[in-house]
């Protein structure tokens, strides 16, 4: 991943992308003026919900989509001007594994580099790195239908890495993998970063952006509502906070009362989990005293913690909703917690 | 590096570079998938032969032939244009099949040719439907239909086949980026092909066809190369009136398939670049 010296102008940069799908059901604005900047030798996650205009950004940046308006240049290449130049300096690695079921892993690999223009000894020569690096040299020889979904991304990765990009897109890296399989996945994006590799990565889960990213933008209704580290947003959010889950949804209000009187500060509540969050500047002193004050009021607590904020939290506060409610606004809130029926 | 603003509607000469061995890598991995698929090829040349066999049994003996002469030997040119008119609805199945993955996506994201994607689609269906064709002789000169005009001639027609198969790909490149699914793309392509192939001189004499239908059936293509294929081969050709295209099939066979490749191959290129911007 050898990145040229690092000069001032940013990898990526985008000013006010637009793109609007047309559908029989009308149309749908997935960009409304999307600006990004990203550093060379950076990893930024673009963080947001389903159909937050993550996946759109990407496309277009990586010159599957032209944009509407707007303007955006990836290492210094128009992506819509200088499209097939920039073709030959980027990777992509999308949300389905796009690599040829027909085809073995190293059929596949030979192949994406031959067609990056990449001689065929030397395709040949990269195909066997990438397989042994990506664990995948067993299955070398055997056609792809026969690969688990774990062992379908890492081909898809090792296919985006086969022409040696300067920088690379990871759309969705690890959606729809089981829990074992996204830990290997993130290992093998963590020695990308620490190769060098410039990354932009998308990703719904917040813990992945933490994770996997030096900074984050945070993406909503088409446009970038946030961008810094993990720690500067959920510093935006405030310190500590006490969380109470209350056993008795009749007394919720009550129990708001006590706590916001306690922490000196407006509690939130969320009805469907009958859980209650406020500011806790004390610590755990704090704890100590709202613990108190329900406790002499008598109402039963299920559960009560004192948290660090997290990026749900950055989420709900820039937003105004949760990151994985914001898809599914027409589904009915299914949360309804055991024994709260009337 | 050339330094001059590249539009990227219009190649470079870069593309130009590439667009052979791009055309190549890709005919390739269409090509390989032929073995890791057997049964996809064991049917195509089950069903090649079932026709042989319905046709020259079945009809053989209720059809007369103007002018007499062999009906099976009349049959086979009808065999292989119907065959290899259907290479539209091959081409058409390949291309959603792959339009539907991912995997589309990736090529796109190359910086290859961008239609050595949908060339290299064609040039492997021609290699595909060459293997049918001569399952498909064999099987014709098993039941008896033979070629009496000489080498030069047979090869003639072999190549003028395959140009037609190759014509019918572009449409079937055309179609396939049309349809939203391989099922629909399937009833789609039988349903334009099969009365194409029907309302032609494949299976019965021309004369034998209602008035009004004779015209639609000389100037249909599918007639045009099983004629041109008689004519060349010296099996029975009975035609009722004289037209241009009864007089000068292999002509007429040229200028359909320089028409298809002109129309749907520009089409076909530029649908392909258009989806998804």
């Amino acid at each position: 991943m050898g990145s040229p010296v690092g000069g001032p102008a940013p990898a990526i940069t985008a000013e006010g992308l637009t793109k609007i799908y047309r559908t029989r059901a009308g149309e749908v604005r997935a960009l409304d003026g999307l600006d990004l900047q990203v550093p060379e030798g950076s990893v930024l996650a673009l963080l947001g919900p389903n159909g937050a205009g993550k996946t759109t950004t990407v496309r277009i940046l990586a010159t599957l989509l032209r944009p509407d308006s707007g303007y955006a240049s990836v290492l210094g290449y128009d992506v819509v001007r200088d499209a097939q130049k920039l073709r030959r300096v980027i990777g992509l690695s999308g949300q389905y594994a796009a690599v040829d079921e027909n085809l073995t892993g190293r059929e596949n690999l030979w192949m994406f580099g031959r067609l990056y223009q990449v001689s065929s000894p030397t395709a040949k020569e990269r195909a066997g790195e990438l397989l042994d690096q990506f664990d995948l040299s067993g299955a070398a020889d055997r056609p792809v239908k026969t690969y688990s979904g774990g062992m379908r991304r890492r081909l898809d990765l090792a296919a985006a890495l086969i022409g040696r990009p300067r920088l690379l897109f990871l759309d969705e890296p690890t959606t729809g993998l089981d829990p074992r399989s996204r830990i290997g996945m993130w290992d093998v994006i963590r020695r990308l970063v620490r190769e060098g590799a410039t990354l932009l990565l998308t990703t719904q889960y917040l813990e992945e952006a933490d994770a996997l990213a030096n900074s984050i933008a945070v993406v909503d209704s088409g446009k970038i509502i946030a961008t810094g580290t993990a720690d500067e947003l959920k510093s935006q959010v405030g310190g500590e906070r006490v969380e109470v889950i209350v056993h008795d949804p009749n007394r919720l209000d009550e129990a708001l009362r006590k706590v916001s009187d306690c922490c000196l500060a407006e509690a939130t509540v969320d009805r469907h989990t009958r859980k209650l969050t406020a500011p806790a500047s004390g610590g755990a002193r704090q704890l100590v005293t709202v613990i108190r004050a329900l406790d002499d009021a008598g109402i039963a607590i299920d559960d009560i913690g004192l948290r660090r904020p997290t990026l749900d939290d950055v989420f709900l506060s820039l937003t105004g909703h949760a990151a994985e409610l914001a898809e599914s606004e027409s589904e009915p809130a299914t949360a309804v917690p055991a024994g709260s029926t009337a | 590096m050339s330094s001059a603003v590249s539009s990227a509607d219009r190649p470079t000469r870069e593309e130009h570079g590439s667009a052979l061995s791009d055309t190549l890598v890709v005919t390739w991995r269409n090509l390989k998938r032929i073995p890791r698929i057997p049964e996809l090829a064991i049917f195509a040349i089950l069903q090649s032969i079932m026709f042989v066999l319905l046709f020259a049994f079945v009809f053989g003996g209720a059809i007369p032939l103007p002018g007499g002469g062999s009906y099976r030997e009349f049959l086979m040119p009808g065999i292989f244009a119907q065959t290899l008119a259907f290479a539209a609805a091959t081409t058409a199945i390949g291309m959603v099949d792959d339009m539907q993955k991912g995997l589309i996506d990736r090529f796109r994201s190359l910086p290859m040719s961008r239609s050595a994607f949908i060339t290299g689609r064609t040039v492997s269906d021609v290699i595909y439907n060459l293997g049918i064709l001569i399952v498909l002789m064999l099987s014709g000169l098993a039941v008896g239909w033979r070629v009496h005009e000489g080498v030069t001639r047979f090869l003639a027609g072999v190549a003028l086949t395959l140009l037609f198969a190759y014509a019918m790909s572009w449409v079937g490149v055309w179609l396939g980026m049309l349809v939203p699914t391989v099922e629909v793309g399937q009833q789609v392509a039988f349903t334009a092909i099969f009365p194409l192939t029907f309302l032609s001189n494949a299976f019965v004499p021309l004369p034998t066809l209602p008035g009004w239908l004779q015209p639609v059936a000389d100037w249909n293509p599918v007639s045009a190369i099983t004629a041109a294929l008689r004519e060349l081969w010296g099996n029975p050709n009975p035609y009722g009136t004289s037209s241009f295209p009864s007089e000068h099939p292999v002509l007429m066979t040229l200028i359909w398939t320089a028409v298809f490749i002109a129309v749907f191959a520009p089409l076909g290129v530029r649908r392909y670049r258009a989806t998804s911007k």
